[in-house]
This record gives structure tokens, sequence and C-alpha cells, in this order.
């Protein structure tokens, strides 16, 4: 495509453009790395150069922030989250999608609108609800609420939806009842948006925040994210301490992002593409 | 690979399907006999499909029953039916290979491999795809594609074969041979093939019988030749036949207040005609010219041999139509009038 | 009719575990807060003050306070995040040696959750050791950037900025893949430079993906927390706190208050679903241009 290249001086001048805005977004990225890489005291010397290079500082952050364990709880509460979520989103939109029974728009519906209640609105009450169940301190908080998620049924239903009626009809008339229809025929039709999900949902359970410092007061059950808080307040005067902790909690989630580009791309444009 | 016959005529009784209050199917009765190549030939809306799919057990009907062999299968689940169905988008599954797509029907019936896999085979090889078995529909043809929903159809043997419109997708060329090859796979397979389509001339080549369909209703019911010679009404005698029959006002080619249908083929150009025509278009299509015109309001095609004298836009032209080839038509019912 | 009812059950256990999970910890939650925002408790006792008391927090200062932070917070980090992403995303889009480098590299900052990002940035604008601080010199070395009266919630923004560009990035990359481009053409052919191409064609085709990725740069913006807790605690003198942070951040006089979390939870719902509306109002339209 003739317009589509670009030539001489003014691809000279976007590739100088494009360099100068990765060095700007890679910047915090470097200078994290760099840091977790040197001795407290030589931070600012050479800051931009890994000098006196060292592993030490990595070392005391994994010790003192108890990083090895709130990896593991992450791992495990996103892991636990996302099979659910993603099981009760593929059962929740077969239904929406194929099944026939009254009052399935209204229903539907109502799991919609549960998009639209903000994650905030409901701590206080869901952590009353915790201290209820004396679930405070447990796997069980960090997991239960979120095992289920309108974001994924509609975003799977969306790609049940564009499977063709006449497939579902073809499938009846080869004797597959439902079940197997799901099974055989409508997940492996959907298996890259339900990869979508998956990783979706993993990342948004890997990254939350504010749930887990309000359910958790035990170190023990640190993610990664409330570990890292810990880790901060607790090492005030070592800034650089902090940064190797988030350079070993960053790591990870870089990895699996760059194996799961393409899901993640699809997953992230899920809401613009279709309502 | 004809195999042990079963009882396999479909009744329809008193038949009718409403969609949210709106009728798409009123009060049909209908036999198919056992073997029979049955057309449901209709344009779109007319309930056609929805009549083939609730012999297949897609819809349930509103009213009505239907019947296939001696059992009265409303309330038999599809897959029970001993139906097959070959739809308009084959409905193949992306994600098998031809030969996961040919076994299916079978692997869920727990038929064994080895067995399904003679099967599947069989099917494939008399539709000519055995070499395709290990490809995925997407590395297909559109011919090969509808072959594909074929085999994977009669592998299971069923005793009534429902086909929705199974050409529509092909191209002219393919479509004629593809529905010489439906003739003769009809006659190997002997069993009951129903078969939708609003392609007249399908109807007329394959079927050993034609229903012909309008707004939710039965026009008629008969052989393709009796179709044809004999339509019923003013919409049959319009829909087969290509041209369409001419309908004539009451009193222009006879006295009367019918109204008066000829075919193309059946008007002629003569001097003395009862008819002017005047003339608005000739067609030379080489082995005929359709000549087109106006008589009185009416748009009228007179199909003339290729080397009879042709008329040329704006004539005035003379038509007359034997009396033996002339069809009578009530002008309120539109229903044919036999005398 | 039986048809109807045939799958009701099948339906009854698919939905099931979804519905359990999302009535409880969704809805219910929704409709406790609103009726937990009309109590008015004492010592011993609570009482129902119908929608006084959320008129009363609506009224106060420190609700007041923090909705204009919130406010200014979305109206710095969403146009400032969406001309970057969508310029990022323009430049990168040429077909060009090694564009697929630039692209992995603008994603990236999608892998960092807040948490990650906001620790980056307080230890870029520490004013020990950070090497930011120490370049920008002035307020950024004493008493720092995050702690100066009227640069704090800049400081903030630019680390959200930072973090959401990735997002931004990639969701405006697929918008303008989705640009037929026989439309650049036949501008082409029509004599249209780049800078009215831009304007004419590829703004106008990528604007339900813009109005997508407003609505969640925005969403996001009103339910800021992470950041605040981890940057600025709120500081300097609640120059950074915003709504969300006034009801849930720890050490803060009302971080209890029952009634100021209700209203505020109501609020940022309101606000949701208007966005939502917005959202859905541009997809509608969106239809008559034929798509």
């Amino acid at each position: 495509m003739a317009i589509d290249q670009v030539h001489g001086a003014r691809k000279v001048g976007r590739y100088v453009l494009l360099s100068a805005m990765a060095v700007i977004v890679l910047f915090p990225i470097y200078m994290m790395v760099v840091g977790s890489l040197k001795p407290g005291n030589k931070v600012l010397v050479h800051p931009l150069l890994p000098t006196d290079f060292t592993t030490s500082t990595l070392r005391e952050a994994w010790n003192s922030g108890h990083l090895g364990r709130a990896l593991w709880n992450s791992a495990l509460v996103s892991t636990v989250i996302t099979i659910a979520q993603v099981a009760t989103s593929i059962l929740a939109a077969y239904a929406f999608a194929f099944l026939r029974f009254p009052g399935r728009s209204i229903v539907f519906v109502a799991f919609l609108a549960t998009l639209l209640v903000p994650l905030e609105a409901t701590l206080t009450v869901n952590r009353r609800t915790m201290q209820d169940l004396s679930w405070i301190n447990s796997y069980k908080a960090l997991t239960v609420p979120f095992l289920a998620t309108a974001f994924g049924i509609f975003m799977i239903r969306q790609v049940f939806l564009q499977i063709p009626r006449e497939m579902h009809e073809a499938a009846s008339m080869d004797g597959l009842g439902h079940l197997g229809f799901l099974w055989q025929v409508a997940v492996p039709l959907s298996r890259p948006t339900i990869g979508a999900l998956a990783l979706f949902s993993f990342l948004s359970s890997w990254n939350q925040y504010l749930w887990p410092n309000l359910v958790t007061t035990n170190a023990k059950y640190n993610t990664v994210q409330t570990g890292l808080k810990a880790l901060k307040s607790a090492s005030l005067d070592k800034p650089n301490l902090v940064i190797a902790g988030t350079v070993i909690v960053a790591l990870p989630i870089f990895i699996v992002l760059v194996a799961f580009q393409r899901q993640l791309i699809r997953g992230l444009t899920a809401g613009a593409v279709k309502g | 690979m004809a195999y042990p016959s079963r009882v396999a005529q479909v009744r329809l009784k008193n038949l009718t399907k409403q969609f949210d209050g709106v009728t798409a199917v009123e009060d049909i009765n209908l036999d198919i006999a056992d073997r029979e190549f049955m057309i449901l030939l209709g344009p779109s809306g007319c309930g056609k499909s929805t009549l083939l799919r609730m012999i297949a057990g897609l819809e349930d009907p509103t009213e009505g029953e239907v019947w296939i062999g001696d059992v009265m299968v409303n309330d038999v689940l599809p897959k029970q039916r001993d139906v097959a169905m070959v739809f308009q988008s084959y409905a193949l599954y992306p994600h098998k290979t031809v030969q996961e797509n040919i076994e299916f029907p079978l692997k869920v019936r727990k038929v064994p491999k080895p067995e399904r896999a003679a099967a599947a085979l069989d099917a494939a090889t008399s539709l000519g795809l055995a070499e395709y078995m290990a490809r995925k529909p997407g590395a297909l043809s559109g011919g090969q594609r509808q072959r594909v929903a074929l085999a994977r159809a009669i592998v299971r043997k069923p005793a009534v074969f429902c086909m929705d419109e199974p050409l529509s997708n092909l191209d002219a060329k393919l479509r004629g041979e593809t529905r010489a090859e439906l003739i003769a796979l009809h006659q190997r397979l002997a069993s009951t093939f129903v078969y939708v389509t609003h392609d007249q001339i399908e109807a007329m080549t394959m079927g050993t019988r034609i229903a012909v369909m309008s707004r939710g209703h039965l026009e008629q019911v008969g052989t393709p030749q009796e179709v044809y010679d004999k339509p019923a009404s003013v919409f049959v005698a319009q829909f087969v036949g290509m041209p369409p029959m001419n309908i004539l006002p009451a009193g222009s080619l006879e006295p009367g207040d019918h109204l008066v249908g000829v075919r193309p083929e059946h008007l002629h150009i003569t001097a003395e005609g009862p008819l002017t025509m005047m003339v608005q278009l000739v067609e030379k299509l080489g082995h005929e010219t359709l000549v087109t015109g106006v008589v009185g309001s009416k748009r009228v095609v007179v199909r003339q041999e290729s080397d009879e004298a042709h008329p040329v836009a704006g004539d005035l032209v003379r038509l007359s139509a034997p009396e033996a080839t002339r069809h009578r038509f009530d002008a309120t019912t539109e229903q044919r009038i036999d005398r | 009719m039986k048809r109807r009812w045939r799958d009701s059950g099948l339906a009854t256990l698919m939905l099931g575990p979804s519905a359990v999970i999302l009535a409880l910890f969704v809805i219910y939650p929704l409709g406790k807060a609103i009726w937990l925002g009309q109590q008015r408790c004492g010592v011993t006792s609570c009482t129902n003050s119908g929608f006084r008391q959320y008129i009363d927090a609506f009224r106060s200062n420190d609700f007041q306070d923090s909705l204009i932070v919130t406010l200014k917070y979305a109206l710095i980090t969403v146009p400032i995040g969406l001309v970057l992403g969508v310029g990022l995303a323009v430049l990168a889009d040429k077909y060009m040696r090694g564009v697929s480098i630039f692209r992995t590299i603008f994603s990236s900052t999608v892998a960092t959750s807040v948490a990650v990002a906001s620790v980056m940035w307080f230890f870029l604008l520490n004013p020990n050791v950070g090497v930011l601080a120490e370049w920008i010199g002035g307020r950024a070395k004493t008493p720092g950037l995050l702690q100066s009266e009227g640069l704090a919630l800049w400081a903030v923004s630019a680390s959200s900025i930072w973090a959401n560009l990735g997002f931004t990035f990639i969701v405006v990359t697929a918008g303008l893949q989705g640009v037929p481009k026989d439309l650049y053409e036949s501008a082409y052919v029509d004599g249209a430079g780049g800078m009215r191409r831009f304007t004419n064609v590829t703004l106008p085709m990528i604007s339900p993906t813009l109005l997508f990725a407003t609505v969640v740069l925005t969403t996001r913006a009103f339910q800021s927390f992470g950041e605040i807790d981890l940057l600025t605690a709120g500081g300097p003198k609640g120059e950074t706190t915003t709504l969300t942070y006034l009801a849930y951040g720890s050490g803060l006089a009302t971080s209890n208050d029952d009634g100021l979390r209700a209203t505020v939870s109501v609020l940022l719902f309101a606000v949701l679903l208007v966005l939502a509306l917005v959202q859905f109002r541009g997809l509608e339209k969106r239809v008559h241009y034929g798509n």
C-alpha cells in the first residue's frame, strides 16, 4: 500500500520520534531494574548505569518482603479465580446464548447490570460479610467474591452468539445434547476468546489492591500487591529495597504478558468492538 | 448402498406454526410417500422452511401433528426421529476434519470406531470426497463442503432426508451438476427426500412431486408436469415456469369475467390475433427470443423460436393463443377453473 | 410450550453458580450499602435517617473537596492519556521495519499493576534517591513533588498516565486496524493530505474505540485508590484525596464513616451508570453509520 509506507526524511523523523517515545516509556522500568541492582548507598552514583552491580538488594528484598510467599499467594488466588471465572462464564453464557427459558432477556439484563456496580460500592458490606463468616485472613476471602463475573459472561456470550444457529441445529440432529454441544463444538470454536478471558481474569485478580488490603491483615496472606505495600512501609529508609521488590513482583506478569500478547489484546479490546 | 427399507412416509396433519402470534404455516395437510422426492417450493417467507424444520423436529408445531411412518413424532427429539438434515450453510464443524465431520453423528451415537470409519469412508467415496478426509472445511471449495454436508447426512442412513436449499450457495454450473447427483443419490439410497427450494428449475428437475406454497398455505401438490400443465392458481401459474405465465385481463382474449393465463411459448404473433401488444423489448437469447410488451396495462412476454420473424421495439403486433393452451382462473379467488 | 420450559432446568443449573456469586457479592452489598447510607449510628443504636445522611455527606467539606480533586484528576489524566495513546498508536501504525518492537514497548505498561507502577514512580520522584527529583531539582528536591502543594496531583497523574498508556495504546491500535484500507485510499486519491486523512477518516472511524477508552480511563480516574495510597496517602493537605481514597484510605478520620462510604459508593455507581449510557448511546449511533 503506497500510502501506508513512509519514505526518506519523514521516515527518519518518524523513527526518531518513535525512539524518543520508547525511551520515555521504558525509562521508569529501566530505572527500576538498574536501581534494584545497586547497593542502597550508591543509588545516586551514576544513577543511569548499573555500576556497583550486586544482587544483594534483590535478595534482601526477597527475604525481608516475604515475596516468595506473596508470589505463591498471588499465583494461587489468581489461578483459582481464573479457572472459576472461565467455568462460570462459559456455563452462564451458554444458557443465555443457546437455551430457551422464560425471562431470559430480563435475567440477562440483571446480570449485565452488575457490571455497572463499582467494586467500591460493595466493599464495606462485603467486608462485613467476610467478618460474619470469619473469613478475614483466608484464601476464601480473597477468592470467593470473584468466582463469577458478568464481564466474562458477556464476552463469552457474544462469541457464542456468532456460532450459526444452523450449527447448533445440525448438532441436535446429529444427536448431540446441550452439554455435548457446549463441550465438543461451542468451547473449541471459542477458544481464542476463552483464552483472552482467562488472561484478563488472571491479570485483574493479580492486580487487585484495595480488596486484599481490606480483608487481610496477616502477612501470611499477603498477595504481591499488599506485600509490596508492606515492604514499602517497612523500608521507608531503603527505597531501592522497595524497588527491588517491585522488580521481583513485576517480572512474572511481564513474562506472562509477553507470552500471551495476542490474548491480552483481544481481552482488552473486547469491550470496544461490541458494546 | 441401499439399505433395508423402513416405511418412511411423512404425514402432516392440520399443521400450524405461529411465531409470537404471526402465522408462518397454517393448517397444512400433506402426505409424503415412502421414497418420494418431495419438493417444497415457494418464495422466501412462504413457510416452506418452517414446514421442513417441523418435520426435522427443530420447531414445535403450534397445532397439528407430524407423523413419520407409524409414529406421531411431535414429542420426539430430532435425534430420535431417524431424520437427517442438510442445511443451506452446510453447518459443518470448522474445527473438525472432513473425516470427523462425517463420522460425528455416528460418534455421538457411540458407534464403534472401526465401524464408523468404514461408514464415513463409504459415504465420502460415494460423493468423491475420499481424498479430502484429513482436511478441515475451511480448506474446501463450496461444492466440496456441500458434499461433506451430504455425506454427514447419508452416513446415518436415515429414513428421511430433509434439505433446506442445499444448492443455493453454489455457482450456477455446479448447481446443475449437483442436481443430477442428488437425483442419482435419491435413487441409490431409496429413502424419502424432503427438499426445500425457491428455485423452480430444481423443483421441476428433481422432484417426484412438488408442493407449492404461498403465505403459509399449500397452493398445489402434484408432479412437476401436473403443476406446470395445470397450475391450480394464478400464484402457481406465475411461480412455476420461466418466464412466468402471462395473466390477461378478463374479457381480453375471450369473453367472460375470468382471468386467462397463457404461457409465453403459447402466444403467437399473427396478423389477425385478438390481442394488440405494443412491443417494448426484444431479447435474443440464441435458442429462443423473448418479446416483451404491454397489452392494455398488462406486461406480456412472448417466446419465439430464434428463426421466426421478430418485431422490433415500438411495433404494434397482434397476438393469438390456441384454445387448448389457455388456463382460466376465477377473477376473485384466482383459483383454476376447469371446463 | 413444552420446549419453552424444557430448557429451564438446565438453564437454572448453568446460571446458578454465577447468579449466587453476583447476588451475594454485588447486588446484595449494593442494596445494603444504600440502606446503610441511611443509618445514623450513635454509640449503641442506629436510626434510619432517610436520605438526610447522604445530603449531609454530600454537603460536607471533605466530600466536596475530594470530589473536586477527583474531577481535576480525571480532567488531567483522561485527555492527556488519550492524546498520548492515540499519538503513539498512529505513529506506530505504519508499515516500517521494526515497528512491532515499538508496539511491544508501548504496550508494556499494561504489565504493571497499580502498586508496581506507583512504587516505581515513588522511587523516581523520591527526593533523596530519585533520579527524576535529582534532575528537576528545586521543589522536586525539597520537599519533593509528591509533597508539594499544587504539584502533587500532577505527579500522581504522571504516574497514572504512564501506567494507563499501554492500555490506551493497545485499544487504539486495534481500532486503527479495523479501519478499512480502501477508505484511506479513496481519501488519498481525493488528494487529502496526512493531517486531513487523520481528521476526516481516522478519527471518525475510530470514534467508538476512543469512546470506549475514554469511558474506561474516566472510570479508572474515579476509582483511583492504589496510586494515592502508595504515592501521597492523600496529601499534602488533602490535595490528592480522591473520593475513593476519602472513603477507604487508612488513617483518615473519615475512613470508618459508613454514611460517607455509602454516599461515595452511590455517587460512583451513578457516574459509572452515566458513562455506560454514554458509551451505549455512542455505539447505537455508530450503527447508523451503517457499520
